[in-house]
């Protein structure tokens, strides 16, 4: 029941996307080229500060967001065999987070919104910026309310019937994303748009790093959620077997889902305004978080291991020799489980409560996210992306050869960028610095490593430009006759029998999240009105 | 209103026996219990320390007028620095502003637990002292307290690791960490340390 509107809704958003993330990838090469301070012509903070933002912005805000929603309209329409619930309403949500995009791009590009995409009040930027911002969150409640309203319609039309597990996450990451955003949307309307505009003279940063904590976790799991969606759903069916396990798979979904939203202390265990035991509590928390993602390793390595068999491997490790690795999804799947082992080891560490204080703020925690999020989830968007394009757009992919070779080259890109990036944490360097201006012999023991960093990033970027010339390319292709591929979900190896209710539905899990939120956030955000608290005025930068 | 027990423990057993009616791969039993005890290892290395030997991030919740610190008693100009109380216990006061950490640069004993006070006087800034455990945001409004020792004597810098402006990278001062010998020796006034 895709219908042509439905795939053009979900290219538009793709391209997005994916138009940010080109833009952000130059930036980012010019960032890492600046900050080592080997081309003195480039030395300039306000750049350098203005990329930074604008990189953040449109990496983790642009490039997720319109990815997700881009993806999620089509696995609903796909999975659910129904017609996109309300059409003009997506439109709607698209060019008003594209329009909040634009607005807040105007700021970030002149200069007037160098706060990095975490906000850091007091400092203030433009309002332009934060009520750009807000329009793009705004823009994506809209895909949320499509989501669940498909959900609960598809439901109440098939009782008893198990929800297709790539729309159970789907769904389930909508609901995610609501209780995530709401952090920081309260932080934006109540804090930052008020100051910004002049309405109120002083705002507690504390109370703000609070509600930014909210979010700050819970946003990476939403932005992973389509990572492990095509683990589950794609990766078994490309590599020729079966989904090791459908029941595991929504099981970790929900606990993802539960587990992302009462934890966001881990940002906070240098920070002065919250107490230990409530930063204990979020950092338990936390290590529960890391028990879908085992489980997810175990179940697509599985799922591998059965189709590395299927088709003759044999022995203990014979399997992996024989699954397709000319397959743009299943090599994907391959490199991304081996930056999430690394990027996962990384994640134990910061995770660890006291042990924090060894990398916190330094060089380490880029390097971190760049290997799981720049590794892992985005390896994963790019594969999705070379499934999606020939079905959406109707014509053959340019270059399967291309696009391995890109794939290859952004896992070996990310390696060279992101390894140095995490020993000069524990050499010490400070993360978020334009220059190296310390009069310290230490100093001198990072530069080798940021002239491997500015190799690894120009791997990267031309890895980067590869993958959006194969998209543009096959887009473009004039002569093609038009295919009719649809997409392929995997089939579990044991089919679906009893599935109690709570696996089916998200009703009582949302109301679990309600009550953990209150727990975890309810006091530490209430001693703010309770306790004699001094307000700061807002700075430039 | 009333809490009815014995349907809640009906549905609990519900919940739990269609629980047990999945098909879980007995591998993947094995392989949950394995993570499980993992995580649970980690989670209670982290829980013990923190109850037992009291190994906790800077969390003390200690508000301050951040505008007005130079009008206070116990951050103005005067008061900052290295300070030796009649108990031998060493408290070192440092405000965080654009673009620097003052006093500009300090002497410490090493092997000497040493409470370190840290206020900003505009806007969000960190700090660390790389090869340390010195590590703490300083966010305005609050005072950021942290105790640690530091094990070997050197010339450290104080680093901010947190964006604080355009100047952010040109924000940094030192500290000298001298033996403990020679700190003793030095300290002739229990009031007063070393200040440049």
């Amino acid at each position: 029941m895709t219908t042509a509107a439905t795939k053009k809704l979900a290219l538009s958003h793709l391209w997005v996307a994916f138009a940010a993330f080109i833009v952000a990838c130059f930036m980012g090469e010019y960032q890492v080229l600046e900050r080592s301070g080997f081309i003195s012509a480039l030395d300039s903070a306000p750049v350098y500060f203005a990329s930074v933002s604008t990189h953040g912005v449109l990496m983790a805000f642009v490039l997720t967001t319109f990815f997700i929603m881009g993806f999620g309209y089509y696995i609903a329409t796909t999975t659910l065999k129904q017609p996109l619930w309300n059409l003009p309403l997506a439109w709607g949500g698209f060019w008003l987070a594209l329009f909040g995009v634009v607005l807040a791009a105007v700021p970030l590009l002149t200069g007037k919104a160098s706060v990095l995409y975490t906000f850091y009040p007091p400092i203030v930027a433009h309002a332009a910026f934060y009520i750009g911002a807000t329009l793009l969150v705004v823009g994506s409640w809209v895909w949320c309310a499509i989501m669940l309203v498909m959900f609960s319609q598809w439901k109440k039309a098939n009782p008893g019937q198990t929800v297709p597990l790539a729309m159970f996450a789907t769904a389930a990451n909508a609901m995610l994303w609501l209780w995530t955003s709401a952090g920081v949307a309260l932080e934006v309307l109540f804090q930052l748009i008020p100051l910004s505009l002049g309405w109120i003279d002083t705002i507690d940063p504390g109370l703000a790093r609070t509600l930014f904590a909210w979010t700050l976790h819970p946003i990476v799991y939403f932005w992973l959620i389509p990572a492990y969606t095509a683990f589950y759903v794609f990766v078994p069916k490309q590599a020729g077997g079966y989904l090791f396990s459908d029941e595991m798979a929504r099981i970790a979904f929900i606990v993802l889902a539960v587990f992302a939203l009462p934890i966001g202390f881990h940002h906070l265990y240098m920070d002065p305004e919250q107490a230990k035991g409530w930063k204990l509590l979020h950092g338990i928390g936390t290590f529960v978080v890391a028990l879908p993602t085992l489980v997810t390793g175990f179940t697509v390595i599985a799922s591998l291991e059965i189709a590395g068999r299927l088709r003759g491997g044999k022995g203990l490790f014979g399997w992996i020799g024989t699954l397709p690795w000319t397959n743009t999804m299943v090599l994907s799947v391959i490199l991304a489980l081996l930056m999430l082992i690394f990027g996962g080891f990384g994640g134990i560490v910061n995770a660890s409560y006291a042990m924090n204080a060894m990398i916190h703020n330094t060089a380490w925690v880029p390097g971190h996210f760049h290997l799981i999020f720049g590794g892992t989830t985005i390896i994963m968007y790019f594969a999705i992306a070379y499934y999606l394009w020939p079905i959406l757009s109707g014509k053959p992919l340019y270059s399967n050869e291309m696009a391995l070779t890109q794939l290859w080259l952004w896992f070996i890109g990310m390696v060279i960028l992101t390894t140095p990036w995490h020993v000069l944490g524990l050499l010490g360097q400070p993360r978020r610095i334009s220059s190296v201006v310390y009069n310290n012999l230490l100093t001198l023991a990072w530069k080798p490593y940021e002239l491997a960093m500015i190799f690894g990033g120009l791997v990267l970027l031309g890895s980067a430009c590869l993958f959006i010339y194969n998209l543009v390319k096959t887009q473009l292709n004039p002569t093609a006759e038009a295919l009719t591929e649809e997409l392929e979900f995997a089939e579990p190896i044991h089919a679906v029998t009893a599935l109690p209710e709570y696996l089916n539905s998200l009703t009582l899990w949302n109301k679990v999240i309600a009550v953990l939120m209150v727990i975890s956030f309810g006091y530490p955000i209430l001693q703010f009105f309770i306790m004699k608290t001094f307000g700061s005025s807002a700075w430039g930068y | 209103m009333q809490i009815d027990t014995a349907k809640i423990l009906a549905q609990l057993r519900t919940w739990c026996t269609e629980f047990n009616a999945i098909h879980i791969d007995p591998l993947e039993k094995k392989w949950i219990a394995i993570s499980l005890a993992v995580v649970g290892l980690f989670v209670a290395i982290i829980t013990l320390d923190a109850l037992f030997h009291g190994i906790n991030p800077p969390s003390k919740v200690e508000t301050i007028d951040s505008a007005s610190l130079h009008l206070s008693t116990e951050f103005a100009e005067d008061k900052l620095g290295v300070q030796t109380d009649a108990q031998g216990v060493i408290t070192v006061r440092m405000v965080a502003g654009r673009y620097s950490f003052f006093p500009k640069h300090i002497t410490v004993p090493a092997e000497t637990p040493l409470t370190f006070r840290w206020v900003s006087m505009d806007v969000l800034h960190g700090v660390h002292i790389p090869m340390t455990n010195m590590s703490t945001m300083i966010v305005p409004g609050y005072v950021a307290e942290i105790t640690t020792t530091f094990p070997k004597p050197g010339e450290y810098p104080l680093l901010c690791n947190e964006y604080c402006g355009l100047g952010h990278n040109h924000m940094w001062s030192n500290i000298s960490v001298i033996a403990k010998e020679d700190w003793q020796a030095s300290v002739k006034s229990p009031a007063q340390g070393e200040q440049k």
